[in-house]
């Protein structure tokens, strides 16, 4: 342990801790702008650029910056002295002279950190005129780059390479130049980006940001000619209520169905309902290719889920050698969307031309998913518009509704209904859960002694585990983040040597609860861990717990598709994967 | 994501380099040295040719050699222009005969000249102080340079 005074308080802290955390202990909260930190969650990004969080350690020249600077024993440090605050003060003036401030039309008005630091140093003026930054304004599908807005936190790049090593992000250029960027500043839809979004989860400021479909929904909304359907995502309900000042964890699905219907759409629909959908496919193929195995035949394995668009994009562009270990199945956004567009706009006698499907989805990827070209009929999309969490939340608000003031209201049938199963799809290890609490009991004739899998539940980065189906044993891993993907896809790629049979992968922190397009957690890991709670608190409430016991998914089986994993399904809930890797033209 | 498209035999000196630094990504830095003494520059397709051997990311390849000043982009003109400005030189005037090769070169700090002849860069210090201010053109040296001197010097190059 070391003793140091910080503010003329004794404070005791673990070796190695930084003056910035021992602080924080002692109930100080030095302001910081670059650092980045989600507790538990393997990421940090300190660059002690901003020097934002700078102090005064007595006995040295320099103010040092506190979130890369270890306390000393004896250190006497000031993180309030006249000499730190007017520091501190120039610093973010600096900064503020060369952004745009252009905070009313910023769509990280209210949500960003640069403004929020202005307003706790009270600064009314900017003393310095210089140069102005002019980059080129550049978008994908799903993320918008305005770097005229970059304060170089370098958090963007910490995230798209340590934590996604997807490597699209990198500092270029050096001095008032330096910027983070793509590759030769191409757009960044050229480069290896995935459209996971985490940049933009991460971004301090307005730099990067959401495609907004606000407005196209809002569009289709007022449309008379059009039945506009909606479908919400799994982790949409445990976090949509920290956007109107809600605790987060707050479940709010049924205020969700509620503010849905005022909004317009004619049908409140579930991504929960596709889920489980997707477990029958997805389990069924699972214990296909077991099968197989165990007779001697040829499969592979182990299967990938392909839930995330995100880490569809990824293997597509990194591992082209890989395509066939993925599960064919569609995610559940697009399961839905061919449901909807097939059975039921047929089911309701209108074209599916006429039919706007919106999904609700806590992701950015999803944005960029519903535009691919094999999930439309001749132009027409299965998912019209996929909205973020926030941006349902501001729409909410454009339609002058209140989510706390909502009535409890159910979805509507026969897409709405679904079990716990689908519920903990939003984090991370439940897909995994939900399908194993199907393909042990289809596979094995049994009831499951126990639904909670526990051992795939929590927030570490990799979890492994091998579940008895009956003597047979079925070796799991769990991961998020892309770079433990990596690693797991180049382990299996080198013979699998730890003979798993089934892998599943989100691309972002915890699962979809922490997904870029969820209400901003700015770096508090414990709002990230109460979604997580929420999300298996609203599993053990539901009455029905596994997929394939879902009354109206039993339905559409006997109904419509037949069977899983049979003629019709592999036509409209299947997929096929494209090899968007980075070839060599020899001139 | 594109592709790379590169010749065969530029192709062939990119991945023999980078086994000779052993195909580590650490050796980035050490790889784009040699790289730049064979090419003379780092064409976007050498940098993408070098990401790929080395198995890291050609964002990150862009950011080292867009980072150091000693890596370029732009191909070097037959005749490279060195101007130096060192203190001795710039306090006697180096500024003025660069200001002048701009103007008859029509190019900036950097660039090559359209025809490829000339490219222009400046320096810090060529150890000839007692001429400043100096100016390089290949491996010669011109000193106590003024700028009334800069067109009979390229004048020189007429070939």
């Amino acid at each position: 342990m070391v003793k140091l005074i910080i503010d003329n308080r004794p404070v005791e802290v673990a070796e190695g801790t930084t003056i910035l955390k021992a602080a924080r202990q002692a109930g100080i909260h030095i302001p910081t702008l670059c650092y980045f930190e989600l507790a538990g969650m393997n990421f940090e990004n300190k660059p002690g650029g901003c020097r934002v969080c700078v102090v005064e350690v007595e006995g040295r020249r320099n103010l040092a910056p506190a979130c890369a600077t270890d306390c000393m024993e004896g250190m006497v440090v000031h993180t309030n002295s006249a000499r730190v605050l007017n520091a501190r003060r120039t610093v973010v003036e600096l900064i503020l002279s060369d952004h745009p401030n252009d905070c009313l039309q910023c769509e990280k008005n209210g949500d960003c950190e640069l403004q929020a630091l202005a307003k706790r140093l009270g600064i009314k003026e900017i003393p310095f005129k210089g140069t102005q930054s002019t980059y080129k304004k550049d978008c994908t599908l799903s993320v918008e780059r305005d770097m005229d807005k970059c304060v170089m936190c370098r958090r963007c790049e910490t995230m798209c390479n340590k934590i996604q090593s997807v490597g699209a992000l990198s500092a270029i250029n050096r001095g008032f130049n330096a910027v983070v960027s793509p590759a030769f500043e191409e757009h960044l839809g050229d480069s290896s980006c995935v459209n996971c979004g985490q940049c933009v989860q991460v971004c301090p400021v307005g730099a990067l940001t959401l495609v907004d479909n606000i407005s196209d929904v809002a569009k289709a909304l007022a449309d008379p000619t059009k039945t506009v359907v909606v479908q919400t995502a799994p982790a949409v309900r445990v976090a949509l209520g920290e956007e109107f000042g809600m605790e987060p964890g707050t479940i709010v699905t049924g205020k969700l169905a509620a503010a849905l219907r005022r909004l317009g759409f004619n049908y409140v629909f579930d991504t929960d309902w596709s889920a489980d959908l997707t477990i029958m496919e997805e389990g069924t193929e699972l214990l296909g290719r077991v099968k197989k195995v165990l007779n001697g035949e040829k499969a592979t394995l182990p299967l990938f889920t392909s839930c995330c668009p995100g880490w569809v994009s990824f293997f597509e562009k990194n591992f082209p050698d890989m395509l066939d270990y993925p599960s064919t199945a569609k995610s559940p956004q697009q399961m839905f969307g061919a449901v909807a567009k097939n059975f039921f706009a047929k089911k309701i006698g209108i074209d599916r031309k006429d039919m706007v499907v919106v999904s609700i989805m806590p992701c950015l990827a999803k944005k960029s998913e519903c535009a691919r070209e094999e999930f439309a009929v001749n132009g027409n999309r299965d998912v019209d518009f996929s909205l973020t969490t926030r941006e349902l939340a501001h729409m909410i608000k454009q339609f002058n509704l209140d989510l706390n003031e909502m009535p409890e209201e159910d979805f509507d049938s026969p897409l709405g209904s679904s079990t716990g199963a689908a519920v903990i799809f939003g984090a991370t290890g439940g897909v995994m859960e939900a399908a194993l609490r199907t393909a042990y009991e289809i596979q094995t004739g049994k009831t499951l002694p126990r639904l909670d899998f526990t051992e795939v539940r929590g927030l570490d980065g990799v979890k492994t585990a091998t579940v008895d189906f009956n003597g047979l044993g079925v070796n799991v891993a769990v991961c998020y983040g892309l770079a433990n993907a990596r690693a797991m896809m180049e382990e299996v790629r080198n013979g699998n040597p730890r003979g798993f049979h089934f892998v599943e992968v989100m691309a972002c922190p915890g699962g979809c609860i922490g997904g870029a397009g969820q209400p901003y957690h700015h770096g508090n890991s414990d709002i990230i861990r109460k979604r997580m709670e929420a999300t298996y608190r609203e599993d053990a409430g539901k009455p029905i717990r596994k997929s394939h016991e879902n009354p109206d998914i039993v339905a559409i089986y006997k109904e419509y598709y037949g069977e899983p994993c049979g003629h019709l399904s592999h036509e409209q809930l299947h997929t096929h994967y494209y090899d968007r890797s980075t070839k060599v033209e020899v001139k | 994501m594109a592709n790379i498209k590169i010749s065969e035999k530029n192709l062939k000196t990119v991945k023999e380099i980078c086994k000779s630094f052993g195909n580590k990504g650490g050796e980035v830095i050490n790889v784009l040295h040699k790289v730049q003494g064979e090419f003379g520059y780092l064409p976007k397709e050498i940098q993408e040719a070098v990401a790929m051997e080395l198995n890291i990311p050609v964002s990150r390849v862009y950011g080292i050699v867009s980072f150091y000043s000693f890596f370029t982009m732009q191909p070097k003109g037959k005749y490279p222009i060195s101007v130096c400005l060192g203190t001795a030189c710039y306090v006697r005037g180096a500024e003025k005969v660069l200001d002048e090769l701009k103007r008859q070169l029509k190019v900036q700090v950097g660039d090559t000249t359209s025809d490829g002849k000339f490219s222009l860069n400046v320096l810090r210090c060529v150890g000839a102080c007692g001429l400043a201010p100096v100016v390089m053109i290949g491996d010669k040296v011109y000193g106590r340079m003024t700028p009334d001197k800069v067109k009979d010097i390229l004048g020189e190059y007429n070939d």
